[in-house]
């Protein structure tokens, strides 16, 4: 394929789209429920390459295909499948699902919050809640994206609303079988919760690659815990040409993933 | 009915359920109406949009549920979280699945039904009300019981509705409004036109009938009664006037103006008049 774009200056929002795409990787047939433009645009670019069965809503109340843009009238796009909000909630608790929700302060265990900060009761700033977090993450896989790594992580969250490992940890089997923190994406590299051995459970944030240009030291900088390494830490994969053009000419060529890296 | 005939029904302390999404098919004449009555103390059940955020503002309510409280294309109701940064309402938060489940348990005539959703998380150390049940069967899983809202009365907004009390959806989506409906120890329904019910089929596949005349106390004909939250395929959200009340929640005088210019109108025949004079009808 003939690129129509030059692949010379990769920016930072695509690098993030890309880390975040990969979290879909080896879904296979699941509801990709993304949350907001970087992850919206994330989630259609791997169905659009390398994760085809992927099904993704027109974020109304259709499963929808085809390489929708942005903010795209989904009048145009052939619906495959009715999913209201009712039937999204259905979708959570079957487990067959993975999402990517925001959130305001995450800590090593990967305990989130994006309820409210301060008291819970009587907050300095009231932000949006429970949402749909608890049920999400106690049900299927959850991915998260964090635009401001330094402003984000946290020692300790002023609200559970999406629960981490050290929590999780505490229920039985059962309760717990289909929790999974898939992966936190960042401005500064992507994360997981991977263990090799038994001794660091359980398990804390470790780096999984960090964004072109960043040293495992301004990662380290921009957290107060210790992000945990295993091994040679590799670069945040770069996008091929073919992503670059998707991105950029298909699903958003107004260029509303921008605005959250101001 | 008119808007106030269904008001008279209803009493200071009663728990009121709202239908719709957000800011999205709001039975906002319903809405504005209790606002200019003398109603108080009130409990407030809802997938929250503006309903709740007016009637909070306003100090019209003792407590509120909520799976969430948002203006959708605002995704903070603005005079709700000063609300809340203010400490000035009770609340409960749930889950927004959870939320349905409590719907659905109340629907159901149950005490509660059970879920993961919640476990390990702030919405059961911060809300010790919340109990959880143990499976009876061998696996014995400690569960979440979500209990069934007990609401006096339940408000939703239709496309259209017969004179007998069925209500249909024409949108993409019908939210919740089926189980409100059911829910309620008493349901009014208000809906943009109040048509014969053999012409339901002209516009909508029997699937849009989802609401049944035996769920349904009494119907108001309230053309726009859903603005500025959306009704589609009637109209969509009026994202102007929403961008105009959101801003009131920073002024308390703009706040009083835009109330007495707009919200307690004396009817819902006059903030259409109003809405027509403005050009957003």
């Amino acid at each position: 394929m003939v690129s129509a774009v030059d692949n010379t200056e990769v920016s930072l929002d695509e690098i993030c789209i890309i880390a975040l795409a990969e979290a879909f990787r080896g879904d296979g047939e699941v509801l990709c429920n993304p949350m907001g433009p970087v992850p919206v645009i994330a989630g259609r670019l791997a169905r659009a390459t390398f994760e085809p069965d992927l099904m993704l809503t027109d974020t109304i109340a259709y499963a929808v295909e085809g390489n929708l843009a942005l903010g795209a009238d989904a009048g145009d796009a052939v619906v495959e499948s009715y999913m209201p909000f009712r039937s999204i909630f259905d979708q959570v608790w079957s487990g067959t699902r993975h999402v990517v929700m925001g959130a305001s302060q995450i800590d090593r265990h990967g305990n989130q919050n994006f309820a409210a900060i301060g008291e819970y009761r009587k907050p300095k700033a009231q932000l949006l809640g429970m949402r749909g977090a608890p049920g999400n993450l106690i049900n299927h896989a959850t991915t998260y994206w964090v635009p401001n790594q330094a402003r984000a992580f946290c020692e300790r969250v002023d609200v559970v609303s999406g629960p981490g490992y050290d929590r999780i940890a505490e229920l039985p089997e059962a309760s717990r079988a289909q929790f999974e923190i898939r992966r936190v994406v960042t401005d500064l590299g992507a994360y997981d919760f991977e263990i090799d051995d038994d001794t660091s459970r359980p398990p804390t944030m470790r780096i999984r690659s960090l964004h072109p240009g960043i040293t495992v030291a301004q990662a380290q900088a921009a957290s107060p815990f210790e992000l945990r390494v295993t091994g040679a830490v590799p670069e945040s994969r770069l996008p091929t040409d073919e992503e670059l053009d998707l991105i950029r000419e298909v699903f958003d060529p107004d260029g509303v993933r921008k605005a959250e890296f101001r | 009915m008119t808007e106030d005939e269904v008001i008279s029904e209803l009493e200071s302390g009663m728990t009121i359920g709202i239908g719709g999404w957000g800011s999205r098919r709001k039975p906002m004449s319903l809405v504005r109406a209790i606002l200019r009555s003398d109603l108080t103390d009130l409990h407030i059940v809802a997938y929250g949009g503006p309903d709740i955020g007016i009637l909070t503002a306003a100090g019209k309510c003792r407590k509120v549920t909520y799976g969430f409280v948002s203006l959708d294309s605002i995704p903070l109701e603005p005079h709700f979280r000063a609300v809340r940064q203010a400490g000035a309402v009770d609340f409960t938060e749930l889950d927004e699945g959870a939320f349905y489940l409590g719907l659905m348990a109340a629907a159901h005539r149950v005490p509660f039904y059970p879920t993961r959703a919640g476990l390990a998380t702030a919405m059961m150390s911060e809300n010790p009300d919340l109990r959880t049940v143990r499976s009876p069967y061998a696996d014995g899983e400690e569960l979440v019981a979500i209990p069934a809202f007990e609401m006096d009365v339940v408000l939703i907004h239709m496309n259209r509705a017969d004179a007998k009390g069925n209500g249909q959806f024409l949108g993409p989506d019908l939210y919740f409004d089926d189980l409100f409906a059911m829910a309620g120890t008493r349901t009014f329904m208000s809906a943009e036109r109040i048509v014969p019910t053999a012409a339901f089929l002209d516009e909508g596949s029997v699937h849009t009938l989802r609401v049944p005349r035996i769920h349904v106390d009494g119907v108001v004909e309230a053309p726009m009664g859903a603005h500025f939250t959306e009704c589609p395929p009637d109209y969509g959200r009026d994202e102007v006037f929403q961008r105009d009340y959101a801003a009131t929640a920073k002024d308390p005088d703009a706040w009083a103006r835009f109330r007495a210019d707009w919200l307690e109108l004396e009817s819902h025949e006059a903030y259409t008049t109003r809405l027509k004079e403005r050009g957003a009808w």
